[in-house]
């Protein structure tokens, strides 16, 4: 067989299986959290009746395994079951966000990858010089800010102060993926772009610096190659893997890392729909949500593995 | 009056005139200023126009909310649920009595242990179904019975499930005597439902004045107005009204402020002087009966000792609390549960005063061992607990009495601290009736006794007041209440909040309501644009 193929087949089956330990985990832990979900559910309203019947109705009365197995076999056919609190089913539900979040997701990812890789490589070629430090200073004061106090600047600059752009809350109209939604979600996009950037462009910048101190490097830099030419041609082919990885990574945090800007946005996507479930313990929404970002985060990193095997041509042929 | 300074007023009315111009030439014209302002308001409340979308942006709403009224908790679905959803009874937003709505009348058997309750004929449901009282006991029953989930539960107790149908009339029968029946019937969870909501009860179909077009839970709510409901010139001047789900206040201030909502709900006192100095907006607060409490239980050591309780309650400075906490928006508490909000307030019970040295002589007094009294509190109480916490550290500290503050986690506050830790941060949203708000939380098997006040002669002059229709002698019998809870109770009330909302300035009606934030939940259906 093919060993691209193979390595492929390997992957997704430790991924499923990765899935699955990490859904029983999370059964495990809201189990463990303290409170029930009838309890969180009637927060201060809760008398002793109400929480006894709704327990009963729930059949949290049953067994934790019973239950997990019962909620394992209704994944399996693609059925998330219905929501504790407002018996609605998850499956519409948790497309809907996904859909949201994986739009805002890409936007930012569309602009934050080309930018910081750019940002990167021109940094390697001014290395210590103004330019550099400049990329540096920028980047670095950007992702000290906690990302709700940009979120707050762009929305009192931009949406308060200037008027030109939509401030919260940001609600994407159907179809979401769409030209004027992408109008709507451009501060959200930009303070994800902010917080994601400094990171890949430095992980970049010290990837490509770590290949100009090679021997080839400077061979051709002997030859008489100008500086550019070689970070395009010689050094950053060969930092494409570590540049992969990190750009997996941050695309995964942009899915499922973004509640903060969720919340400070009003936007309804993944995380606040998660932290909503975890908040009254809504078990099947917990679950649902946990799995998905579970394989966004699997997937993203299979992606950069094999994309990082397929760059070089060492792992391609293991001996 | 003048037809000159009608003109002016519908001027103002119109925004075509500040209300300052308005009083400067009623003034000219020798109309005096109360008269003016009066003259003004009846103007506004007078010209209800019809039509636009009327957009709420709410805190307190989440993705797990539903349309089962039986399980509501927070704002949004309350507020939302006003716009589609009615009750029997609601109380008036200006002095607090019964008033009716699904239900026409009522009458009482002298003893109020039999209630007759005329229900309103010729409402229909959305869903075209004629309302009628099969409904209204289903629905009833469904808050009620043993099989109950519905919040409700808890206040329906006193009332029991004893709900029939005596022709078109409802019939209740109580075990005892309850003369704040009808308030109860006012609770928002009591929404009439096509038979009782019991097939479904998240359906969403209600007799209101909007009905539902969407329904995203923890996003948006949009409902549009129907043609010819039954309460049609009253309430529900928009095409529709649409309830935005934002919790982040700094985000809902920013919605107001850029135009994205017409009304927002729970403005943070630190910043209200803020939004104040915006020229289109108005800041609509109103003294609520919700309170923060710092609640102790009484059944356990040390708070079993009422001089140490005293000693507490004597370190409280409860001005600075209103100050630095509420910025102002709030009024000072007096260690029971009521205050002018509620009708037949014993307003001759003496305040307590802020006073060291007493706090001081009665923590000599209990012989405390001076090992540390642990506080514990949380934001999930209220915005600003754990600095009230601290404050009342710093005094009682200053008395010699060894307080010592307990952050807690705010997820799960609710089930794992409150009414479970001796001694606790919390807030209580108050009720419509003093009957009420004594029998959720200071009757001995109440659930939530939150200070395990068990005094048998209390509960019998409970029951005693709840029973008495003769006024007067029900004002003397809450008089003796609330001072022996003042003086005795495991309950340290420092302060009464205030309800605030900011909105825009074209929205006109009644924008508040001292049962609740957002005009108890009925703005959509008591305002119009201007």
């Amino acid at each position: 067989m093919n060993p691209v193929v193979s390595l492929l087949l390997q992957r997704v089956g430790i991924g499923v299986l990765l899935i699955l330990a990490i859904s029983a985990l999370l059964f495990i832990g809201v189990e463990l959290l303290p409170g029930d979900f009838a309890r969180n559910f009637l927060g201060q309203s809760a008398t002793p009746e109400a929480v006894a019947n709704i327990r009963k109705d729930l059949g949290l009365d049953q067994p934790v395994i019973t239950r997990y197995f019962d909620w394992l076999g209704g994944v399996v056919t693609g059925d998330f079951g219905e929501s504790w609190a407002n018996r609605s089913s998850v499956n519409d539900q948790l497309f809907k966000r996904l859909s949201n979040t994986l739009f805002l997701a890409v936007v930012a990812a569309i602009f934050a990858v080309p930018i910081s890789v750019g940002l990167g490589m021109v940094a390697v070629f001014f290395r210590n010089k103004l330019p550099d430090q400049m990329i540096n200073i920028v980047s670095l004061a950007a992702i000290s800010m906690p990302e709700f106090f940009i979120g707050y600047l762009f929305i009192f600059f931009f949406a308060l102060l200037l008027g030109i752009g939509d401030g919260p809350p940001i609600i994407p109209s159907d179809p979401v993926w769409s030209f004027q939604n992408i109008q709507l979600i451009a501060l959200p996009a930009a303070t994800l772009v902010v917080v994601v950037l400094a990171h890949m462009m430095r992980m970049t910048r010290a990837a490509i610096l770590n290949i100009m101190d090679s021997a080839y490097v400077e061979t051709a830099e002997l030859k008489g190659v100008k500086m550019m030419t070689i970070i395009r041609k010689h050094a950053a082919p060969n930092a494409i893997a570590p540049i992969i990885n990190v750009v997996a990574i941050n695309l995964a945090y942009l899915v499922v890392g973004v509640v903060v800007v969720e919340v400070i946005f009003a936007y309804p996507g993944m995380g606040q729909y998660f932290v909503d479930a975890v908040t009254v313990r809504d078990m099947p929404v917990v679950q649902a949500c946990g799995v998905v970002f579970a394989a966004v985060y699997i997937i993203l990193n299979m992606l950069a593995d094999i994309g990082a095997i397929l760059a070089n041509p060492r792992l391609m042929h293991p001996k | 009056m003048s037809r000159e300074l009608k003109d002016l007023s519908l001027k103002v009315v119109e925004g075509g005139l500040s209300r300052r111009d308005f009083m400067g030439r009623a003034a000219a014209l020798g109309v005096a200023a109360p008269l003016a302002s009066q003259l003004l308001s009846g103007t506004a409340m007078a010209n209800p126009q019809r039509g636009g979308h009327f957009i709420i942006g709410n805190q307190g709403g989440s993705s797990t909310d539903s349309l089962d009224p039986a399980a509501w908790a927070s704002q949004v679905p309350l507020n939302f649920g006003r716009n589609w959803g009615e009750t029997l009874v609601y109380t008036d937003p200006n002095d607090g009595s019964a008033q009716p709505l699904l239900a026409e009348s009522w009458e009482a058997s002298s003893d109020a242990k039999t209630w007759s309750f005329k229900i309103r004929k010729g409402v229909t449901f959305h869903n075209g179904k004629e309302m009628t009282i099969d409904d209204v006991v289903a629905s009833l029953k469904r808050h009620s019975d043993e099989s109950s989930e519905s919040g409700a539960l808890g206040i329906m107790k006193t009332v029991g499930s004893n709900f029939r149908a005596d022709g078109d009339n409802l019939l209740v029968e109580l075990d005892a005597g309850n003369a704040d029946l009808p308030f109860l019937l006012s609770d928002y969870h009591l929404v009439i439902q096509p038979n009782g909501g019991v097939d479904e009860p998240g359906a969403g179909i209600g007799t209101g004045p909007y009905k539902i077009e969407v329904n995203e839970p923890g996003v948006r709510h949009v409902a549009t107005r129907i043609d010819g409901h039954w309460n049609d010139g009253n309430v529900g001047w928009y095409d529709s009204v649409e309830v935005l789900v934002i919790n982040d206040t700094t985000a809902r201030v920013a919605a107001l402020t850029s135009g994205k909502c017409h009304v927002i709900n729970r403005v943070d006192p630190k910043t209200v002087d803020l939004l104040k100095r915006a020229p289109n907006l108005s800041i609509n607060n109103i003294s609520g009966r919700g309170h923060y409490v710092f609640i102790s239980h009484i059944d356990t050591a040390p708070f079993d000792n009422n001089d140490l309780r005293l000693a507490l309650k004597y370190a409280v400075n409860r001005e600075e609390l209103v100050d630095k906490i509420l910025r102002g928006y709030g009024s000072v508490g007096n260690d029971f549960p009521i205050n002018g909000a509620y009708a037949l307030f014993p307003e001759e019970i003496p305040q307590r005063e802020f006073d060291l040295d007493k706090a001081a002589f009665h923590y000599k007094e209990s012989g405390h061992d001076g090992s540390p009294i642990v506080l514990r509190t949380s934001n999930a109480a209220f915005g600003g607990a754990e600095d009230a916490a601290v404050l009342f550290q710093q005094t009682c500290n200053t008395a010699g009495i060894p307080l010592q503050v307990k952050r807690e986690p705010q997820d799960g506050y609710w089930s794992n601290v409150w009414n479970v830790q001796p001694f606790s941060v919390s807030y209580w949203g108050g009720r419509p009736t003093q009957d009420q708000m004594y029998s959720v939380a200071y009757y001995s098997s109440a659930d939530w006794n939150d200070t395990r006040w068990k005094v048998p002669a209390f509960d019998k002059m409970l029951l005693e007041a709840r029973a008495e229709l003769d006024l007067t002698r029900r004002k003397e019998i809450y008089t003796d209440m609330g001072l022996m809870l003042r003086d005795e109770g495991g309950l340290i009330l420092p302060m009464f909040n205030d309800f605030i909302d900011a909105s825009v300035n074209k929205v006109q009606g009644q924008l508040t309501d001292p049962a609740g934030g957002m005009s108890n939940g009925f703005i959509g259906l008591r305002t119009w644009f201007a």
